[in-house]
């Protein structure tokens, strides 16, 4: 059991495919809430195998996408400071701020450096004393016991000249947003299985409850996805609105003790402005005032950065489902994945870059093969 | 035609400098300096010493300024390339061996037999002298596994901090045979797609001592000359339509770049795809695209339908296309595009990759 | 956010009083701090995000859930499509499969 390559074998995708299509009567709006998810059915051609009924809605969780202007702001001010080392995952180099990205920073001399895990940029600050060394803490539930630990750790072994950049974002408060919308059209989710390997599902019954929703915690690989697909259009077409779990062999109730202690301990709750769809309060985590000592934006003097978004973005539509990519004027035209306007369309799930490949194929006329 | 091995880690000879007017200091820790690259006597000791001796048999001459050669009857092919890789020695390789054989692919690529290379050096001053001939001896066994020869060349050294350890320009000059007529705007609408066989080592190798990625792994990479295959594969009479080796963007880029030169569709089929496990099982830990990561010592071929199996054979048949398979169709629908069937039966259009590839959190 | 992968366990070690693992990703060896799984051994598998693992996974709930797709396989060939079956047993390509063509779903752009 390696757990891969059997999560991908196609003869039982085309089992659950044909489960599918038979269960569906009607037509059903479904949102994946995690950016891996929609990365791994754009990948699979999952969403052109699905019955027509059922559409996809490609949600906000993509920590990438959502991550708030200024802080992208901020974290290209930080990073521009002589002498400061900045590090970051490979997702947010080229995210847009208010008029260059991490790249560009990166080029014009800035010591910006892609690393795979937070305790490397750990290491970089171990290895140079004499330098700021700063971690960009983005991410959902699923990144930040990576991020708590490595601050936990700076702290314990004394490591001064580290500082993290917090945008911590979280799933729950995500879904009461879009449910909560006047033009909301979404009728079930699927939640984001690795969210809940960490933090369990204990948050979602009463989200269930509250808008009537399914919502069922889904891993990654193809089954998975379709799996997750399955038991939720199950429960639309009886009516139920419930939390189930299609992911178990990563996903308990309790989530992960260890980690959720850790969080309680670095982390505290915050209101944080989601690119593109607004302010929703306690949606975040900043660092708690035990910490505060490693938070960048208290090291570093960048407030007051003026951000300006572009007008022409609609990234914050397209994120709650309420459009469609290639229904924004600026899609193909002045926003494309060389030059982005918001971070739909940078980041390889984002939205508008994964309309961005399917539209010039549906597009393009096709002989019909025999 | 003799099967040439590629010798990849040459065990360099050790450097004797007594003799050399490096100054005195230098005895102990013999690195790059500012005279080195001045044209003067310490230049004339760095080629004397250094650079010929590590060359070896695959050096003509003297390196002077310039090589005269006698013009061989036929078309010539001519490619220049530049060679910035870091880090410099990587699992399998260095940038010596990328620098050769980097170029005489590119010749291979327009059907040419690849005859005489330039090579051209810019070196930090600081750089350790062992570095250097660690790199210059492994050209000298790429070279000659690749069957050039390495006719002149030149030595600038920049100030420390100005440089990256090692810059190298390599240019050749090939030949091609009457009848051969290889470039990417030849694809036709039902030429079969080949791989020369398994991709993405190259870019895993390196991405794997790398700082902030570094992972333990066995893949080395696959860097390798290619003359020799293409040889062999012109060699059965077909008509080939393109070559194309694919090095930064990987099969992506590649297949992207000919497509829209030749105004067709390409399609692939991904279970056909020859991907190493341990290629496929990087690239998931880092979410990367194995279609998107550079190769070193592979080539695309696209041929007529009716010339696929002989051509298939051939490169089957040679040491560096044992493992080739046929990888996709040119068609008429979606033209410049490249669209992949998943292994589930649904289709992904393959992108030409923006910039670097990056690893991925989400 | 979640781009998690599963790995095995090779060796187990200390570094800075944390609790630090070298992991096997099939051929891909990476360090993983094992500070949020403390009960793993060797030869266990636990998902990996950035350098750390989250859960270990559970072999038996693996198979299980692997088995119920099995069997709704197996519910088909007893109970549905006729055509498809044949096919399978012919070794051809199960119609609906996914041919090259990319058809536009009702003409419509989605």
């Amino acid at each position: 059991m390696k757990y891969l390559d059997e999560f991908s074998n196609p003869e039982l995708a085309a089992t659950l495919l044909e489960r599918i299509k038979s269960t569906c009567t009607r037509r059903w709006a479904i949102m994946e809430v995690c950016g891996g998810q929609t990365h791994s059915i754009i990948r699979h051609g999952i969403d052109q195998l699905l019955p027509d009924e059922i559409e996809m809605i490609h949600g906000p969780g993509c920590p990438v996408c959502v991550t708030p202007l200024e802080i992208i702001d901020r974290a290209l001010a930080i990073a521009a400071s002589p002498g400061v080392i900045f590090c970051s995952f490979g997702d947010m180099l080229r995210v847009p701020g208010s008029s260059q990205d991490l790249f560009r920073i990166k080029s014009n001399g800035g010591d910006v450096r892609v690393v795979y895990s937070p305790l490397d940029a750990l290491k970089i600050a171990k290895e140079n004393p004499d330098r700021q060394v700063v971690f960009f803490g983005i991410g959902f539930e699923t990144t930040a016991p990576a991020n708590a630990m490595t601050v936990y750790q700076a702290k314990r072994l004394g490591i001064a000249n580290f500082s993290l950049l917090v945008s911590h974002v979280l799933v729950p408060p995500a879904i009461s947003a879009i449910m909560e919308s006047e033009t909301c059209r979404v009728q079930a989710f699927l939640a984001a299985g690795h969210v809940c390997s960490v933090m369990g599902t204990t948050e979602y019954p009463p989200l269930a409850e509250k808008y009537k929703v399914p919502i069922v915690v889904t891993g990654f690989e193809p089954l998975d996805i379709l799996e997750g697909i399955r038991l939720t259009v199950r429960q639309l077409e009886s009516g139920r609105h419930e939390v189930e779990n299609a992911y178990p062999r990563a996903v308990s109730t309790d989530g992960n003790p260890a980690a959720k202690a850790m969080l309680t301990d670095v982390f505290t709750r915050t209101d944080r402005t989601w690119r593109g769809i607004g302010m929703i309060h306690g949606s975040g985590w900043r660092l708690s005032e035990k910490y505060a000592e490693f938070d960048a934006e208290n090291r570093f003097d960048v407030r007051g950065i003026r951000t300006i978004e572009s007008t022409l973005c609609r990234s914050g539509e397209v994120l709650q489902g309420l459009i469609k990519p290639h229904e924004c004027a600026a899609f193909g035209r002045e926003c494309t994945p060389r030059n982005p306007l918001g971070a739909t369309m940078v980041s390889s799930e984002g939205a508008c870059a994964a309309y961005y490949l399917y539209r010039r194929l549906e597009l393009t006329p096709v002989a019909v093969h025999a | 035609m003799p099967e040439l091995t590629q010798v990849i880690t040459a065990t360099p000879n050790p450097i004797d400098l007594s003799g050399w007017t490096c100054p005195a200091p230098l005895r102990d820790s013999p690195t790059i300096v500012m005279g080195h690259g001045g044209g003067g006597a310490m230049s004339g000791e760095l080629i004397e010493h250094l650079f010929l001796p590590a060359f070896g048999d695959a050096a003509d001459g003297e390196l002077g300024d310039s090589a005269v050669l006698t013009a061989p009857a036929g078309r010539l092919a001519f490619s220049t390339d530049s060679f910035v890789v870091k880090p410099m020695f990587f699992p399998g390789g260095t940038i010596g061996d990328l620098a050769v054989n980097g170029t005489v692919n590119d010749l291979a690529m327009s059907g040419a037999r690849p005859l005489y290379l330039s090579t051209a050096f810019i070196l930090e001053e600081g750089t350790a002298l062992a570095d250097i001939n660690r790199i210059a001896t492994a050209m000298g066994h790429a070279a000659t596994a690749a069957g050039v020869r390495l006719v002149t060349g030149d030595t600038k050294v920049v100030d420390a901090g100005h440089g990256d350890g090692v810059f190298i320009n390599t240019a050749g000059v090939g030949v091609i045979q009457d009848g051969v007529d290889i470039r990417p705007t030849r694809a036709a609408v039902g030429d079969v797609v080949i791989i020369s066989g398994p991709i993405g080592l190259h870019g895993v190798a390196i991405m794997s001592c790398r700082e902030g990625l570094e992972f333990g792994t066995t893949v080395e990479t696959d860097c390798a000359p290619l003359s020799g295959l293409v040889q062999a594969m012109i060699a059965t009479g077909a008509d080939i339509h393109v070559l194309r080796d694919p090095t930064r963007g990987g099969v992506a880029a590649t297949l992207n770049e000919i497509a829209k030169a030749s105004g067709v569709g390409v399609t692939l089929v991904e279970r056909d795809l020859p991907i190493p496990e341990v290629v496929g099982n990087a690239c998931s830990l880092l979410g990367l695209d194995p279609l998107q990561v550079a190769n070193e010592g592979k080539l695309i071929a696209m041929v007529a339908a009716s010339d696929a199996e002989t051509v298939l054979a051939a490169m089957q048949a040679h040491e560096y296309g044992r493992q080739a398979a046929v990888i996709g169709r040119c068609v008429a629908d979606h033209p410049g595009m490249v669209v992949a069937r998943t292994g589930l039966g649904g289709n992904r259009v393959v992108d030409l990759p923006i910039g670097e590839q990056l690893p991925r959190i989400c | 956010m979640c781009l998690a992968v599963p790995g095995r366990i090779l060796r187990l070690f200390e570094a800075d009083d944390t609790q630090m693992s070298d992991v096997d990703f099939g051929g891909v060896i990476k360090q993983v701090c094992l500070q949020y799984v403390p009960d793993v051994a060797i030869g266990d598998y636990v998902i990996v995000h950035v350098g750390f693992a989250l859960q270990k996974l559970d072999e038996d709930s693996a198979l299980a859930t692997l088995a119920t797709f099995e069997n709704m396989g197996l519910l088909k060939e007893e109970f549905g499509d006729g055509f498809a079956l044949a096919a399978k047993q012919a070794g051809e390509p199960i119609p609906g499969d996914g041919s090259l063509a990319v058809t536009t779903r009702n003409g419509a752009i989605r």
